[in-house]
């Protein structure tokens, strides 16, 4: 049952869609990863391989990946989120028992045709998943506590296995994205003082559950001199990197850091200190800004949108991309522990890349959509 | 519609909550910008500072060692290639594990295993560690084919120290060690001493020069990565070589004198009695100095300090004797400076009683009227307990000082012993005794309290033929191509006249039918020495044995046979260079020290020629010339 005063009556054709589709959206995202190009281009030492010219593609295929995204109908995609919210949970838990492991942590799934990463595919789908249940609840009914049993199971079910992989990273992002939503559903501010006051509280419990390497780089974080050739040694050589950069940085794949490997994964977690070394202050700034744009351009989204599933999508998406770019950028500062968070578009990684491009599918299909007014029940749209 | 109403109010909420999230990411923007402003703006000196550090690796580089050469250049000391394994220990994630792999290789004794260990623990872990040294080319072809399995061992060539004639000449050019503890703490701020395998002077020319010898470090700046690796080097500093060092020896003579002394514990001593350059300088029997640069084994170490010969003990300057009948020639100028009339005769009986002793003479049966000529030529005891006893001891110690004895001379190598001059003062120093005149009388031949080393001898020798200048020996003439100065020696005050007396006695010993030495004289004509025999006893004479005649030296034990003496010069008629000699229990200075004097000498003085010429320029670094004149052997030889 659609409003008649606001909506025109007629179903938009494709070619409404393309035109309302915001390419300077897409380019200023294709500026962001054309700057990780030219950073993964240096990192090999001025070569496509192994790492630029791959991204390229993935980036093309994510563009193209994107624009299909975009054009489906947001009410198609309000109808398939439970199903596939069931569907990245089963792949989530499925890594437990037939992934193999990679980098240290058990995270990769090995469909044969590509090795899939569950947990990247879960953070699209919690944020579908958690706006269409809150879509359907009015302002009063959002607080009700049993009305917050089944959003709470959607989140704490993929956190704790991501914990168990273990990916402590991924498990923050979702936990971050999900409470987003909550919030922005309108929950009341007294769960997030008693949410808060219960992380605290579940800080010596989950201390002794952490694994030592992650308790060491809580460690390193509170006093990197602790041990500079150690579990120091990354941070601090980042932090040297970064501020040998100056104000200019050492020139275009000139980084001593970088190319004596005295910076570890620098084409992944460290490619913003790799950035900064090179193209220095001036040069880290102006991604930032290009992400500052981005953001604030689908926090609008969010706004503009005249339906609360689209609403609370867009701005579950602007937030998760924002908590990556901050996480990233400030643990690589020294400001936050060693997480493994890579920075969205620009560090190399396929699942990352293309679970990114899907979001930012959604998030353009929530713009396009933006005028699209969806009622609360579930008729509305089934 | 009421729907619409309540759509409308969590619109507003969320409008608000997204404002507010919105205006979140700004504030974390701003942190994150403030952040790097802080890291790449303030800090930014003190990060690129780190940076390169990091980046940059300085290396110290050995410089090489200045060579050591005779007056002609031929090369005393010289450095060679020493292919060497080098450990780096952070470079290996078990180093027991390594020295195992690298022991198929090269056999790692327990002792050298500890020591690389303690080598290990001492130094930082990016400093490369010695843990084999003077491989073999094929050892260290193996360590080069090998280096990947041997992880944190690099082959490295360093230049090791190498002296070609060994024994000839460890007790002059000395030797070099390694870096020890003590080292260390003496000159804690020069680097070098730090690097693997530095060597360090610790005797002879190597000690006294071992600062120019070293040279200036040199640095080369090598870019590295995060593990060590040198990605390339930035800029090198070469250093500067070490100087090399010219000596006044001729390698000739001095191998010549080797050879002739070489199954004796014997000391030799050359040098021009007007410039003080000691020419040959022997102390026999000695080791190998390049044994000290690996490493003396133990045992053969022991082996050295039990040798009754003494090979570690360098005779020439440490070794101290009494000069025995060679200080007649003290005696002599004393006696002269006191106003004794040489020609004045002594009846010599065959011994000369004073007090309630009697003091013998050396011949039995006495040699007659003996005048200062024949007292020296002879060299009659009584003559000179007589004139010692007119003269007194305290003459007798001023001319012996005056012409060197009882004194160092700040020669170029370290170890010289001062001796003993006895006098008034000293003894009661010493025994706190009163002087007796009995001992005036022993120490007027030579005997008693007075000890002299060689060295002291030559110059006393020098003293008296170069007409009484107080010519001081020096075994350097040149360092790094500058001639070191030779001040001129300042006259002593005595009458030239009376030396002529005394080297006329001399002549007397030598070549005149009689004298002490004459069977060992040089008949070349122009060449003739002039000298004075000596025999310093070792033991007591017991009455009972005089009284059954003495036993001859021949029939003794080695040890308690006379020291064999002798002190020279030549030309005569033109006298240049002076010489001592002293063969530890040789038996008499005319059977065993003279014959060896005349044909050390006859040996000087045949390359007079080539010396005059080729000494005119000090050698230098040009490797070219200097080499060839007449000087057919090379460092093969030795």
């Amino acid at each position: 049952m659609f409003d008649l005063r606001r909506f025109t009556g007629r179903e938009m054709k494709i070619s409404d869609k393309l035109l309302e589709f915001n390419w300077g959206f897409l380019l200023l995202l294709t500026v962001i990863s054309c700057i990780g190009f030219a950073m993964l281009y240096s990192v090999a030492d001025g070569s496509f391989s192994p790492w630029a010219m791959k991204q390229m593609i993935r980036f093309a295929a994510g563009s193209v990946m994107m624009v299909v995204v975009a054009l489906i109908d947001l009410r198609l995609w309000m109808r398939i989120a439970y199903p596939m919210y069931a569907v990245a949970l089963i792949l989530v838990a499925a890594v437990d028992v037939v992934g193999f492991k990679g980098m240290g942590a058990q995270r990769w799934l090995d469909l044969g045709f590509i090795q899939l990463q569950p947990s990247e595919v879960m953070k699209v789908a919690l944020l579908l998943a958690l706006a269409r249940y809150f879509h359907g609840l009015a302002l009063d009914e959002v607080s009700r506590i049993r009305n917050l049993i089944v959003p709470l199971l959607l989140v704490v079910l993929p956190v704790g296995l991501v914990v168990k992989q273990p990916d402590l990273g991924t498990a923050i992002l979702l936990t971050i994205s999900g409470g987003t939503i909550f919030f922005a559903a309108g929950l009341a501010w007294r769960y997030f003082i008693l949410g808060g006051l219960g992380v605290l509280g579940a800080i010596p419990i989950v201390w002794e559950r952490l694994h030592d390497y992650q308790r060491n780089r809580v460690f390193t974080f509170l006093d990197p001199e602790r041990d500079p050739l150690g579990a120091g040694y990354h941070i601090l050589q980042s932090k040297i990197a970064m501020g040998s950069g100056g104000l200019f940085g050492k020139g275009f794949m000139q980084g001593s850091q970088a190319h004596l490997n005295f910076l570890p994964e620098k084409q992944t977690d460290f490619i913003f200190t790799m950035l900064t070394e090179e193209l220095g202050f001036v040069g880290g700034i102006t991604l930032l800004a290009f992400y500052f744009v981005a953001l604030m351009f689908s926090i609008n989204v969010a706004l503009q949108c005249r339906n609360q599933f689209g609403r609370l999508l867009a701005l579950g998406v602007s937030v998760s991309f924002f908590f990556y770019i901050f996480i990233n950028t400030a643990m690589v500062m020294g400001l936050l522990p060693v997480v493994g968070v890579p920075l969205p578009l620009v560090s190399y990684g396929g699942t990352a890349m293309l679970s990114l491009m899907f979001a930012f599918g959604l998030l353009m299909s929530c713009y396009i959509h933006r005028n699209l007014e969806i009622g609360r029940g579930s008729s509305s749209f089934l | 519609m009421a729907i619409d109403r309540r759509d409308n109010s969590r619109y507003k909420t969320f409008t608000r909550r997204a404002m507010l999230l919105g205006g979140a990411q700004a504030a974390a923007f701003t942190v994150l910008g403030g952040r790097m402003y802080y890291l790449q703006i303030m800090k930014t000196d003190e990060y690129r500072m780190l940076a390169e550090e990091n980046r940059v690796n300085v290396r110290l580089l050995a410089p090489l060692r200045g060579r050591i050469v005779d007056r002609f250049g031929t090369v005393l000391a010289s450095n060679r290639q020493n292919y060497r394994a080098v450990l780096i220990a952070e470079q290996t994630p078990n180093i027991e594990d390594t020295l195992h792999k690298l022991a198929r290789i090269v056999e790692i004794t327990p002792e050298s295993r500890r020591k690389i260990m303690r080598d290990v623990a001492r130094a930082p872990r990016f400093m490369p560690v010695i843990v084999a040294e003077n491989l073999t080319w094929e050892q260290f072809a193996q360590v080069n084919i090998n280096e990947p399995d041997l992880a944190g061992v690099q082959p490295d060539v360093g230049e090791t120290r190498h002296y070609p004639f060994t024994t000839e000449l460890a007790h002059v050019v000395g030797y070099v060690t390694p870096v020890y503890q003590k080292d260390l703490e003496k000159d804690p701020d020069e680097p070098l001493l730090k690097l693997p395998g530095f060597r360090i002077g610790k005797s002879g020319i190597e000690q006294k020069y071992d600062e120019p010898l070293r040279g200036i470090a040199g640095a080369s700046h090598v870019e590295v990565n995060a593990y060590g690796r040198v990605i390339r080097e930035l800029s090198k500093d070469t250093g500067k070589p070490g100087a090399e060092v010219v000596l006044t020896l001729d390698m000739d003579v001095q191998q010549y004198a080797c050879e002739r002394l070489k199954d004796e514990s014997a000391s030799a001593v050359v040098m021009d009695i007007h410039s003080g350059e000691v020419i040959c300088f022997v102390s026999t029997p000695a080791f190998d100095p390049n044994q000290f640069n690996i490493g003396y084994g133990a045992a053969a170490y022991k082996a050295l300090l039990d040798n009754p010969y003494l090979p570690l003990t360098n005779k020439a300057i440490a070794g101290l004797y009494p000069p025995g009948s060679t200080f007649k020639t003290v005696t002599a100028i004393a006696a002269l400076d006191a106003g004794v009339d040489p020609l004045r005769t002594v009846n010599c009986s065959g011994k000369y009683a004073f007090g309630n002793h009697l003091f013998h003479c050396w011949k039995k049966e006495g040699h007659g009227n003996m005048n200062m000529h024949d007292g020296i030529k002879h060299s009659c005891d009584v003559y000179f307990y007589d004139v010692a006893r007119r003269i007194g001891i305290d003459a007798i110690e001023k001319a012996a000082k005056a012409f060197g004895l009882g004194q160092t001379y700040n020669f170029d190598i370290a170890g010289e012993k001062a001796g003993i001059v006895p006098s008034r003062a000293w003894k009661r120093a010493v025994t706190g005794e009163g002087w007796q005149q009995g001992e005036t009388l022993i120490s007027g031949i030579g005997q008693g309290f007075l000890l002299t080393s060689p060295l002291q001898l030559a110059v006393l020798a020098s003293r008296i033929s170069n007409g009484g200048y107080a010519v001081t020996p020096h075994l350097t003439r040149a360092i790094g191509g500058e001639l070191l100065p030779v001040p001129q020696p300042p006259k002593i005050d005595v009458n030239p006249d009376w030396l002529k007396i005394v080297q006329g006695g001399m002549n007397g010993v030598s070549n005149e039918p009689g004298g002490t030495a004459f069977r060992s004289r040089i008949t070349q004509v122009g060449m003739e020495l002039a000298g004075k025999t000596g025999s310093a006893q070792v033991r007591r004479i017991s009455m009972a044995e005089r009284e059954g005649g003495v036993r001859k030296n021949d029939a003794l034990e080695w040890r308690l046979r006379d020291h064999a003496l002798f002190i020279c010069f030549a030309p005569v008629a033109n006298p240049q260079y002076a010489m001592s000699i002293v063969i530890e229990h040789g038996g008499s200075g005319s059977g065993a020290a003279a014959p060896a004097a005349r044909d050390i000498m006859l040996r000087v003085l045949q390359r007079n020629a080539v010396r005059q010429q080729a000494s005119a320029v000090p050698h230098t670094h040009d490797h070219d010339h200097g080499h060839g004149h007449n000087h057919s052997h090379d460092v093969e030889e030795g």
